[in-house]
């Protein structure tokens, strides 16, 4: 039977690839890390996606990874989307940009740069994103200013890192930049691995949240400050991607499609590949994309509550992660029976902040990758 | 950079929005960092017409031709543009 959704996939995010220079631990990508790029999707693939997305509505379209600078058909791809009439952001640590490339890219019709950091000083960054890349990104961050390109800093918080908001924020505002994004890493891929280190106090978040104010308090009109909490604190869950299914694509490397970028955690499901299926089919009819649209998916107590449409029971994929099946509601709402598993999990966070723990993160490498999948054939 | 008179200025589309009609939702927008605003079809008449500098005055003159008799319509392109000067999605043309 065919079924179509009145939804349009208004966000379009293209993994360009898997392979990065930067090793964060809080990274929300599988712990398994492909050997080798030959089975990416080559340009010609991406137009192809690029079109299918664009024809169904798609039209904010992310390059992310991994590292998209990676990709040496990067300002290709770059050129078509524009010429499709894609608003076109580059999600990326900067590694690897010039300003020869910049240049490039905003001509190619590039629209906006979004530059991660991952910690507030040169010391720090290279502690937590295992690259000497600090004074790199700060060059870029000025060149893409100079060169009148949007641009967002995004810095990942966490518990090894949220003390230092106030010299983050010092730093962009002398800059000169206007959007800063400051985002507690979520649990999902390396992030869940190192959740234990990740996880903050209430203390150090309120901390944050304080010094966030005055910033946007004295800078006002000048620099946005957008502060996203983890929502493990809360006691309502976010809904998935603004409702699975409903706004929401993504693209990874190897060309599976994905409703949110965690979805492959989920076992059972299978991903649709743009190598064997149209976008349009994937979209209206794959069983995938039709698991958990709407809420005619949902067991009690999400069935039968009158916030059921405001969060669409949440995150399907911690629902899994917490509880052991995606069809329950997410055990950050206070309502649902496993919530008691999340207020175990913060309330071993409440420890002081402490600097040598830093050293039990496990970073995102080939060599990590390895020692974790041996380690769970061990188990099993 | 916001700050501008209405009434004598040229001005233009912030050249960091995009513009455009969208089919799949039947209207314009504009787009901005990982963002879209759905554009009324008035406010899309007037947007369409600030893609090569403009003036207010232009504006009307040519809403007036395109839509004869229509009560009220400075007014309303006044108003739309002072919010659109506030949201920036309008910048100054520097003579």
């Amino acid at each position: 039977m065919e079924k179509t959704t009145h939804h349009i996939p208004m966000w379009l995010l293209a993994e360009l690839t898997f392979a990065c220079p930067v090793q964060c631990s809080y990274c929300s990508n599988p712990l398994e890390l492909s050997a080798s790029r030959k089975n990416e999707l080559s340009t010609e693939e991406w137009i192809r996606v690029m079109r299918q997305a664009r024809k169904l509505g798609a039209v904010q379209l992310g390059f992310s990874g991994g590292e998209p600078l990676v990709r040496n058909d990067l300002e290709e791809l770059v050129v078509e989307a524009k010429s499709l009439g894609y608003y076109i952001n580059l999600i990326t640590s900067s590694i690897g940009l010039t300003a020869e490339k910049i240049t490039t890219l905003k001509e190619a019709g590039l629209g906006h740069i979004q530059i991660s950091f991952q910690g507030s000083n040169r010391e720090s960054n290279k502690l937590l994103g295992g690259t000497d890349s600090f004074d790199h990104k700060v060059a870029m961050t000025k060149e893409v200013i100079k060169q009148e390109l949007a641009l967002g800093l995004n810095f990942v918080l966490h518990r090894q890192n949220l003390h230092q908001v106030e010299e983050f924020l010092t730093m962009a505002q002398s800059v000169g930049a206007e959007f800063v994004e400051l985002a507690n890493c979520q649990y999902y891929g390396w992030g869940l691995h190192n959740r234990e280190h990740l996880l903050p106090s209430q203390e150090q978040l309120i901390d944050a949240e304080r010094v966030t104010n005055e910033f946007r308090e004295k800078y006002k009109g000048d620099m946005d400050i957008f502060f996203v909490a983890p929502d493990y604190y809360d006691d309502r869950p976010k809904k998935c991607s603004n409702g699975w299914g409903t706004t929401f694509m993504t693209v990874n490397p190897e060309g599976e499609v994905l409703p949110c970028q965690a979805a492959k955690v989920i076992p059972g499901l299978e991903f649709p590949n743009v190598r064997d299926y149209e976008l349009k089919d994937i979209w209206h009819n794959s069983d995938l994309f039709n698991r958990f649209r709407g809420t005619d998916w949902m067991k009690e107590p999400c069935k039968s509550c009158p916030e059921k449409e405001i969060d669409l029971g949440g995150c399907r994929c911690q629902a899994l992660m917490l509880t052991g099946d995606a069809t329950n509601a997410d055990p950050v709402c206070s309502l649902s029976p496993h919530h008691d598993e999340v207020l175990r999990i913060t309330e071993k966070a409440q420890r002081p902040y402490d600097e040598e723990e830093t050293r039990n993160l496990v970073f995102r490498n080939p060599g990590n990758s390895k020692k974790i999948r041996a380690e769970k054939l061990e188990l099993t | 950079m916001s700050e501008f008179n209405l009434e004598t200025a040229s001005f233009k589309l912030n050249p960091r929005y995009q513009f455009q009609w969208e089919e799949a939702q039947q209207c314009h927008v504009l787009l901005y960092p990982e963002g879209l605003i759905k554009l009324s079809g008035s406010a899309a008449e007037i947007l369409q017409r600030c893609q090569q500098p403009t003036t207010t005055a232009t504006i009307v003159d040519e809403l007036n031709e395109a839509f004869p008799g229509t009560e009220g319509l400075a007014n309303d392109v006044k108003e739309f543009l002072t919010d659109a000067q506030q949201q920036v999605w309008i910048v100054q043309v520097s003579d």
